[in-house]
């Protein structure tokens, strides 16, 4: 027994990690056949645009713009150690674009909206307003969650492109203003450099990246357990694992978008 | 209508609803009542489907209440719940109106909201209400809110989860009013919970105590004034002497 347990325990946490893993794709399975069947509940839709886009824009803005700023810093610094500053516009339009846009907007929105959404369904879930929801003939996965996955697989790609637009900007700022690069020369350099799936692979990770925050606080706020700790609970695992899906899922889709 | 034949329902080590067997005629009203934490909102919840009994059966008009088509088969139903649950992003209204702006019983949204305010007047509150959130109003006038919106599309089947707990006396006798002449009217079968045994004489057509998981005694008010059951004796005296331990 004795040198078994660590054995057993290991077992158990895989299994447990693995039923996990199975719930949750049966949820996101399960939110995504409610987008696709009526009734679709269009105010709920916009509501969770206004909240997950919208209402977002300034956190994920600042962060590019530091972003893009600090970028500047460094690669020039870097830069510098072989003669190469004249790289600082393309790496930072290559690396905002391409990594830092989408994992930080991601990070950011999952920090807001992954809590807000945990929270607010799972105080609907220990209230008894999920049950309450069910007995009005209203189907929570449709009413709930489905619009919002949905609205935040269609506004964070727009945020990346915003948070991309202004981390640019924000090197720029630091290029022109304290490392003494030629305005014009700099956004020539940006514009030349940048290809469009930078762009566009970018996007493509920002709209995995809210489907999965917006799944994350909807499953754990599903299953918020019962009363304000509960909930508390429920809100810190929807914005872990939010984190760490982006992060893992950054990673796949890099591999899948660049590995040649 | 409803048949309730050995229903069980454990969580966890906790098994509160042991072998509950009930039946509840079409358009008569039944009160339950039983001590607090014997599973008498559990109950209701199996009903509706909420909760999953672990054994027995459940039937609603013949039909086996967890195979029937789920949103047709709640269509039928409204239910009041004991916290209230109200949709606290939703103005009163809208609360009220709930299923008369979506799905199946949809309406023009301006003939929706009368409606409501209309709901609203029979539960004692004011058109002023209708365009507060449900976290400005007091307890008592949020059970009002849950109530008009349980009857708000005239369902068949009305489950009442404590109705009249936190209103003032008058107010309670409006309710109880209320629901009696929701069964009267309508026609509706209707299932009240209800620790008030002002509300048990003047609502309960037939009354059903709940006790350690099991129906302990069923029959009408007369019938229970004059039963020799200990058990219902003290409950509806309010006695601390008697079978029931008074400190659990
Ligand atoms: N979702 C749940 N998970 C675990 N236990 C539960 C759950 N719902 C109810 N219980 C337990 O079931 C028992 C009965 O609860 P219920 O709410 O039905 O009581 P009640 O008869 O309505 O009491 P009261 O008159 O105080 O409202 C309690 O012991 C409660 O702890
Ligand atoms: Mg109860």
């Amino acid at each position: 027994m004795s040198v078994s347990a660590p054995l057993a325990r290991l077992g158990r946490a895989v299994l447990g990690a693995l039923a996990t893993t199975g719930r949750v794709a049966i949820f996101a399975l399960d939110t995504v056949s409610h987008m696709l069947r009526p009734p679709f509940y269009g105010r709920e839709f916009l509501l969770a645009v206004l909240q997950i886009g919208w209402l977002s824009l300034p956190v994920v803005g600042l962060t590019a713009l530091f972003t893009g700023a600090a970028l500047a810093l460094q690669i020039y610094a870097g830069g510098a150690r072989f003669n190469a500053e004249s790289v600082v516009p393309s790496i930072v339009a290559i690396g905002m674009t391409r990594e830092l846009g989408p994992v930080l907007g991601g990070l950011m929105v999952a920090a807001r909206v992954a809590s807000s959404i945990a929270a607010e369904i799972g105080t609907m879930k220990v209230t008894e307003q999920i049950d309450a929801l069910v007995t009005l003939s209203t189907n929570p996965m449709k009413y709930l969650a489905a619009p919002r996955v949905l609205a935040a697989t269609l506004t964070v790609p727009v945020l990346v492109a915003v948070g991309d637009s202004i981390g640019i900007m924000g090197g720029w700022l630091v290029g022109v203003n304290r490392l003494g690069f030629n305005s014009a020369t700099y956004l020539r350099n940006t514009a030349e450099f940048l290809e469009g799936w930078d762009v566009g692979s970018g996007l493509a990770k920002g709209a995995v990246f809210g489907f999965l925050v917006a799944l994350m606080g909807c499953y754990h706020g599903m299953h918020s357990g019962r009363g304000a700790m509960g909930v508390g609970a429920a809100t810190k695992s929807a914005v872990v694992g939010a984190s760490v899906l982006i992060l893992a899922s950054n990673y796949l889709l890099t591999e899948v978008f660049f590995s040649a | 209508m409803i048949e309730l034949l050995g229903v069980h329902k454990a969580f966890g080590a906790n098994a509160v609803l042991r072998g509950v067997d009930l039946q509840v005629a079409r358009g008569t009203s039944v009160v339950i009542i039983g001590g607090s934490g014997t599973g008498k909102s559990v109950l209701l919840k199996c009903i509706l489907g909420l909760v999953r009994p672990d054994a027995g059966a459940i039937l609603v008009a013949g039909e086996d209440a967890t195979m029937a088509g789920r949103e047709a088969f709640l269509a039928r139903f409204g239910m009041l719940f004991q916290g209230g649950a109200l949709f606290d992003s939703l103005p009163v209204w809208q609360n009220v109106a709930f299923r008369l702006l979506r799905g199946a019983k949809k309406r023009p949204r301006a003939e929706a909201r009368e409606i409501a305010v209309e709901k609203l007047r029979r539960v004692g509150l004011g058109s002023e209400v209708a365009e507060l959130y449900p976290a400005e109003l007091s307890g008592g006038m949020q059970k009002r809110v849950g109530l008009a919106r349980a009857i708000a599309a005239e369902p068949e089947i009305i489950f009442f989860d404590e109705p009249t707990t936190g209103l003032d006396p008058i107010m309670a006798g409006v309710i109880d009013e209320l629901i009696r002449e929701i069964v009267v009217e309508m026609g509706a079968t209707a299932m009240t919970i209800t620790h008030d045994m002002r509300t048990v004489r003047s609502v309960a057509d037939q009354v059903a105590m709940l006790h350690e998981g099991v129906i302990r005694w069923t029959g009408s008010v007369a019938e229970m004034d004059a039963t020799p059951d200990p058990y219902v004796h003290q409950f509806i005296h309010g006695l601390g002497q008697g079978p029931i331990a008074a400190v659990r």
